[in-house]
């Protein structure tokens, strides 16, 4: 097992495999059904300053080979994740948990991100200014470097714990948005979120989401995600945490050769819920049969292979 | 909730574009009368969620009827025998059945009338007078009637055209008194039964879905007792918890 492990920002992790934010809950859905302590860490659904029922349904639609949500943050707002789902969690999860913020304002993001700061099961802040449902919202932060800077300073000065900026996909020059975070303190970068998508009901006329667009994720991403993760790593120092798409441990060691040191998998959990379970399980065969000892070995090997 | 391969046992036609689909596997995980199980097809990403019908422990088998609506549902009626289908089982809390009553009623109504037969027998085991009105658009669309009768429940069947049983809807065809109701169905005729319905009772209700096991909020509905998820603290809900947003 030795040889999954890597350093996420100081931290210790035993694999790579994150659950991403937003499809594994607080986590004990899924403890009900697996012992969640295999895995590296888990990102917790996406946390705001006040509770939010998001938007309105129908909130997710198919596609080929992935789907579109616009759930809008449903979340039951920083205060009651620390009363009442943080200490549920611990019950069931014996390891550092990465807490995904979101926010409206610079103040939101500081608000929230203090709070959490102060709760010791969580390891990593991982703040969210991409996520594109919520109008004029966590979209705006995310597809300006300065803006995007600003965030990452706001969210520095009320932390000690490791600040991961997790990027939007919906912008022109992502590796000037993950500069501008290095550059602003950020100690690492997460990515992709969604891409802006949307699904139209030929039989009706109307989009089959009621806030017409969301968020596009499943395997169809992960061409995208893996080019990005590729260029912002290679335009970074601080570690990448690489998603979108990833189902199988051959993506996930497709992700760390682009560069990322660890992995997240979204969408699939909710397909399969033991899809975080079989890709660990996966993992040391496949790297034996790919002649790879170490996962932290292979970092960025894409890079330096030419 | 448990995950498995079953295997394909009957899938036949049983009314115009329904299906009834017999599924042999672990059934371990169903235990009450309005859960769901959420079918992978081949070919697509989202599961399927359909209402358990009806449920043999002893055989290891789970029936579902479903309605041919879409590309889904269409692939999943072109499947045959033998063929394997991976299920999550045992999702959803269903029905309460201690506050039936000895009078329980039961309305269902086109695609929403399937989970009210597994309902049905359990009510007949513990006893009680069941009486069941099914709504359908036309008299090739009805099906289950047999079958709700064999159990020995009272069956009244409304056609909308009036081409079989009563003409209307389930609405113009509720027994005088009952002592609790049951529902499902399409959501106009869940609110006509919300409006009419003279005591307590019980609605499953539908939305569209991620996972159907509490992951994605992607199915969550706002009720007079805080924000639910349809596939995890419903679908069923009671009549007093349910605000309609329309
Ligand atoms: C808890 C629950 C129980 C159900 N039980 C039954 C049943 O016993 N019998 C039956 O015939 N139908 C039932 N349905 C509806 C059934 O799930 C849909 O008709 C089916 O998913 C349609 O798939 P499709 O690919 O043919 O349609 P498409 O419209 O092509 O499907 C596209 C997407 O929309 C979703 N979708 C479409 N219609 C619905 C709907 N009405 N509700 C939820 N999701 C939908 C599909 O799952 C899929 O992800 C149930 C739905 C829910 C939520
Ligand atoms: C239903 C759903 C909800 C999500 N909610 C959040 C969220 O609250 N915060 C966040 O940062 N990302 C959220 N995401 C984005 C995922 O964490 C991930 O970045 C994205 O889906 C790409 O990875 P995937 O293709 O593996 O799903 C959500 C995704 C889905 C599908
Ligand atoms: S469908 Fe995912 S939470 Fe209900």
């Amino acid at each position: 097992m030795g040889g999954l492990s890597v350093d996420l920002c100081g931290i210790r992790l035993d694999n790579p495999v994150i659950p991403a934010s937003g499809t594994f809950g607080y986590g004990y859905e899924f403890a009900a059904y697996y012992d969640i302590n295999v895995l590296g860490t888990f990102s917790f659904k996406g946390t705001t300053r006040e509770p939010r029922f998001g938007n309105p349904t129908p909130r997710i639609a198919e596609c080929t080979a992935g789907m579109i949500n616009a759930v809008g943050l449903q979340n039951p707002g920083v205060d009651q994740v620390i009363r009442e789902e943080l200490p549920r969690l611990k019950q069931c999860f014996h390891k550092k948990v990465m807490a995904n913020v979101s926010g409206f304002s610079l103040e939101d993001y500081a608000y929230t991100c203090e709070k959490l700061d102060r709760e010791e099961q969580v390891g990593w802040l991982e703040v969210n200014i991409s996520c594109p449902n919520v109008h004029g919202g966590g979209m705006s932060f995310g597809t300006s470097p300065d803006t995007a800077a600003a965030v990452v300073r706001a969210v520095k000065s009320v932390t000690k714990k490791p600040v991961i900026m997790k990027l939007s996909p919906n912008v022109t020059d992502i590796v000037a948005i993950a500069v501008a975070c290095e550059k602003a303190g950020a100690d690492g970068i997460s990515l992709i979120n969604t891409l802006l998508g949307m699904r139209i009901d030929i039989r009706t006329g109307k989009p089959v989401i009621a806030n017409k667009m969301g968020g596009f994720s499943g395997p169809a991403v992960f061409p995208v995600a893996l080019r990005m993760v590729y260029q912002v790593a290679n335009a970074v120092s601080v570690p990448v945490i690489g998603m979108g798409g990833v189902a199988s441990a051959e993506d996930v060691i497709e992700m760390m050769l682009a560069g990322a040191t660890a992995v997240e998998v979204g969408t699939a959990n909710l397909v399969d819920p033991a899809a975080c379970l079989h890709i660990i399980r996966d993992l040391p065969a496949v790297m034996e049969k790919l002649h790879m000892d170490r996962l932290s070995d292979i970092i960025g090997g894409a890079a330096r292979n030419g | 909730m448990k995950d498995g391969i079953y295997t394909i046992a009957e899938n036949s036609l049983i009314a115009a574009g329904v299906y009834k689909l017999r599924l042999v596997g672990d059934v371990s995980e169903i235990r009450k009368p309005g859960q769901f199980i959420n079918i992978r097809l081949p070919g697509f990403y989202l599961r399927r969620p359909l209402s358990v019908c009806d449920v043999d422990h002893g055989a290891g088998c789970v029936t579902v009827v479903y309605k041919v609506v879409g590309k889904g549902t269409q692939a999943l009626s072109q499947l045959g025998t033998g063929e394997t289908l991976q299920v999550l089982s045992g999702l959803g809390n269903g029905y309460d059945v201690s506050v039936a009553g000895d009078k329980p009623l039961l309305i269902g109504g086109g695609a929403g009338v399937p989970p009210l037969y597994f309902l049905a027998k359990t009510l007949k085991d513990m006893g009680k007078d069941v009486a069941v009105v099914l709504g359908f658009n036309t008299k090739d669309e009805v099906f289950l009637e047999k079958e709700f009768r064999a159990l020995g429940c009272r069956v009244t069947v409304t056609t909308v055209d009036g081409s079989y049983g009563v003409k209307g809807f389930v609405t113009d065809a509720l027994p005088a008194a009952y002592s609790c109701f049951y529902t499902c169905g399409p959501e106009p005729m869940l609110k006509a039964v919300w409006k009419t319905a003279q005591t307590g009772g019980q609605f499953s209700l539908e939305e569209r879905m991620g996972c159907g096991f509490g992951a994605c909020m992607g199915c969550s509905c706002r009720t007079k007792t805080g924000y639910k998820r349809i596939c995890k603290e419903g679908p069923v809900f009671n009549k007093e918890e349910i605000l309609w947003e329309d």
